[in-house]
């Protein structure tokens, strides 16, 4: 299971972005993505952004749960107060279907399992409570790209603890 | 972005050249919620405050100019204070305010319970049926304006410009564009009970209106 993680500012600009692996299961931590994936998480990340604004006026909850699929790719949003979204998009390592209905139910092969929704639900919050502290510096102005290690190493550890 | 390539990475390589406090604590480091007993003194609010509006005043025109950069001090406030109010809510009504009404509720209760420890006084939909876009709120006694006493030449000018700011912020992070300005509307003959009575005048733009009028469909 690989994931790249982003954070969507009110202009739909990127601010900050993030890729990892799962540490569940005797996870290494480390993203599988190939080379060429890379460059396409993020359009698929973006594309998904038109749902986002159909689905933010729908309910008040900050999580928004899975919002797009593409592919073997499930994208999972969370939006701030502020209109910052978090997105997280997921890559299983073998296609949903193809697993055993007896792994089912573990993080990794159903991203949309209720235990998975849950994990990534702890993630986001766990996330936006450290964004929330890094839009309390006075010299950052909302939307700027959020360059601070400690806010990196945050996520990172975030990732580590839930997915 | 540039660190793209260093996914994955321990975060520990990147953080050279980053000098952290000598307690090794960050911004990170504090929590979010405020203990109840951590309130500002007003006294030091009150200077800071005739110093931020004697700045504003240094090389503007007019009143109109002032209460601009006043209004502009206190934006960016208002674009924090929304997330951080929404964070410090119990998780289950932690929820992104999703009509006018909503919001200004927010605004009424939550922002004016942080800032001034008390709500606004009242909450007010203009009755002119020309401008449906216009909401006030209320304050009786701003505290803003406790010890601003305004020349009589510039009688036009309330400081509150600075909370009006701190109002759109909030409206504009939450995705509701609005321009909202302070009057003055307490009247100024003996035995007045609220002499210092400020409207903030919340306008929400055309776009605003247009989607409540299609999520109230539904």
């Amino acid at each position: 299971m690989s994931y790249y993680f982003a954070i969507i500012g009110t202009q739909d600009n990127p601010l900050f972005e993030y890729e990892f692996g799962t540490s569940k299961q005797g996870g290494d931590g480390q993203s599988r993505f190939s080379e060429q994936a890379r460059h396409l998480n993020q359009f698929i990340l973006h594309s998904s952004l038109d749902i986002v604004e159909e689905a933010q006026w729908t309910s008040g909850q900050l999580y928004l749960k899975v919002i797009d699929k593409f592919f073997n790719n499930y994208i999972s949003c969370f939006i701030t107060a502020g209109n910052i979204k978090f997105l997280l998009l997921q890559q299983p390592t073998t296609p949903v279907g193809s697993t055993s209905t007896r792994n089912s139910t573990s993080i990794g092969a159903n991203p949309t399992s209720p235990q998975a929704e849950e994990a990534i639900k702890n993630f986001f919050t766990e996330v936006y409570e450290n964004y929330v502290k890094a839009i309390m510096s006075p010299f950052y102005k909302v939307n700027m790209e959020i360059k601070s290690p400690v806010f990196r190493a945050r996520v990172a550890a975030a990732g580590r603890k839930y997915l | 972005m540039a660190n793209m390539g260093a996914a994955g990475k321990p975060p520990g390589k990147e953080a050279a050249g980053l000098r952290y406090p000598t307690n090794m604590k960050t911004i990170y480091n504090r929590s979010l919620n405020r203990s109840k007993t951590s309130e500002l003194s007003q006294a030091s609010f009150a200077y800071l405050f005739s110093e931020m509006v004697s700045y504003a005043q240094k090389r503007v025109t007019g009143i109109q100019d002032l209460e601009k950069r006043l209004n502009h001090q206190g934006h960016p406030i208002g674009l924090k204070l929304l997330d951080l109010l929404l964070i410090r809510e119990p998780p289950r009504s932690q929820t992104r305010p999703l009509t006018i009404i909503s919001l200004l509720h927010f605004i009424k209760i939550n922002v004016w319970q942080h800032l001034f420890g008390r709500q606004a006084d009242r909450l007010e939909k203009s009755s002119n049926p020309d401008t449906p876009d216009e909401y006030m709120i209320v304050d009786n006694e701003p505290l803003v304006n406790a010890y601003i006493s305004v020349p009589k030449e510039m009688s036009q000018l309330n400081c509150a410009a600075y909370v009006a700011g701190i109002i759109e912020g909030v409206c504009d992070g939450a995705a509701f564009p609005a321009r909202v300005t302070a009057h003055t509307v307490g009247g100024k003959e003996e035995g007045e009970m609220w002499p210092g009575k400020t409207v903030f005048l919340v306008k929400f733009q055309g776009e605003v209106l247009e989607r409540e009028a299609l999520i109230g469909k539904g």
